[in-house]
């Protein structure tokens, strides 16, 4: 079954992916965040979840629980408030929890 | 080969695929997040000539809608995903959800920067899953491997050594007492111990 992707985060940041075809799900109060999260994971319709780096730090509880499925993929990436390098983190702790130490990252 | 050679190699060639996939996916990543700065540039630059209500507007009524078709793929007994992706209408005019008359250029310029950064971003959302599907399998087997080398091959080369020594042991004991038994039936065949005492 086709499968679409999703945008979470601040409006500011994300109106431009309604634009070239993803579902955009704005969110501007902090607090809503984790039940919107939950609610579009367990939908079932996203193969890709894309979430601003700010409210990727929000949903850290709900997103343990996708972490071993094959989908939905949850993507950080920067909003408008500039980058935070959550996402380079994030790939430098996957290396680290495979090799035991960060061999790509460190340099 | 043993189960634990097994493991080893196993490990070593997802290791050895995880981390070509994690350079390309820290490549991908920077060239990304360098670009989306630059959309958000325009964006704000777009909002800058136009008034917030006209720009929401404009965004509101998305023409184009991206399918994923997933299928997954197994490196080294592990499952990864891959995304086929297919837009809704295949006019590339149809990523502006809006009439160029009231809108800016800025406005079309960040609109076409992000269509632009469209396969590159779902192929950083394919292997950035992958990387972290791997990394999890690869830490259970580096467990399953540890304990295989740490604590069950040693267990196992002590109860084979406990076994050993006890056959050992089994065989002179019996080995002795067969001795013994000969001594005793020429003793009473030759009364041996008669002549010598």
């Amino acid at each position: 079954m086709a499968k679409n992707i999703a945008v979470i985060g601040d409006s500011e940041s994300i109106k431009g992916f309604a634009a070239i075809g993803m579902d955009i799900y704005p969110c501007d109060d902090n607090e809503n965040a984790p039940h919107l999260f939950r609610k579009i994971a367990d939908g079932d319709n996203y193969a890709v979840i894309f979430i601003t780096e700010e409210m990727f730090g929000l949903v850290e509880k709900e997103r343990k629980r996708y972490e071993e499925r094959l989908i939905p993929a949850v993507i950080p990436i920067p909003g408008v408030k500039g980058n935070t390098r959550i996402g380079t983190k994030r790939l430098s702790s996957f290396v680290e929890k495979a090799v035991g130490s960060d061999i790509i990252f460190n340099d | 080969m043993t189960s634990f050679t097994v493991k080893n190699n196993r490990i070593e060639g997802v290791l050895r695929r995880f981390l070509d996939l994690v350079r390309e996916n820290k490549e991908l990543r920077e060239k990304i997040e360098r670009e989306l700065v630059e959309c958000n540039n325009h964006f704000v630059n777009a909002s800058a000539v136009m008034s917030k209500e006209a720009l929401d507007a404009s965004l509101m009524s998305p023409k184009q809608r991206i399918d994923l078709e997933i299928s997954s793929k197994n490196v080294m007994s592990v499952d990864i995903p891959q995304f086929s992706s297919s837009t809704r209408t295949s006019n590339e005019g149809d990523i502006f959800p809006y009439g160029f008359a009231f809108t800016s250029f800025e406005l079309d310029d960040a609109v076409m920067s992000l269509n632009e950064l469209l396969p590159d971003l779902i192929r950083l959302a394919e292997i950035e899953k992958s990387c972290e599907l791997m990394s999890a399998e690869i830490e259970k087997t580096r467990r399953r491997v540890n304990s295989l080398e740490h604590v069950m091959i040693p267990r196992y080369q002590e109860t084979i050594k406990y076994i050993s020594m006890k056959l050992e042991e089994n065989d002179r004991s019996s080995r002795t007492r067969l001795m013994k038994v000969k001594d005793m039936l020429l003793d009473k065949a030759h009364h041996y111990s008669e002549h010598y005492n």
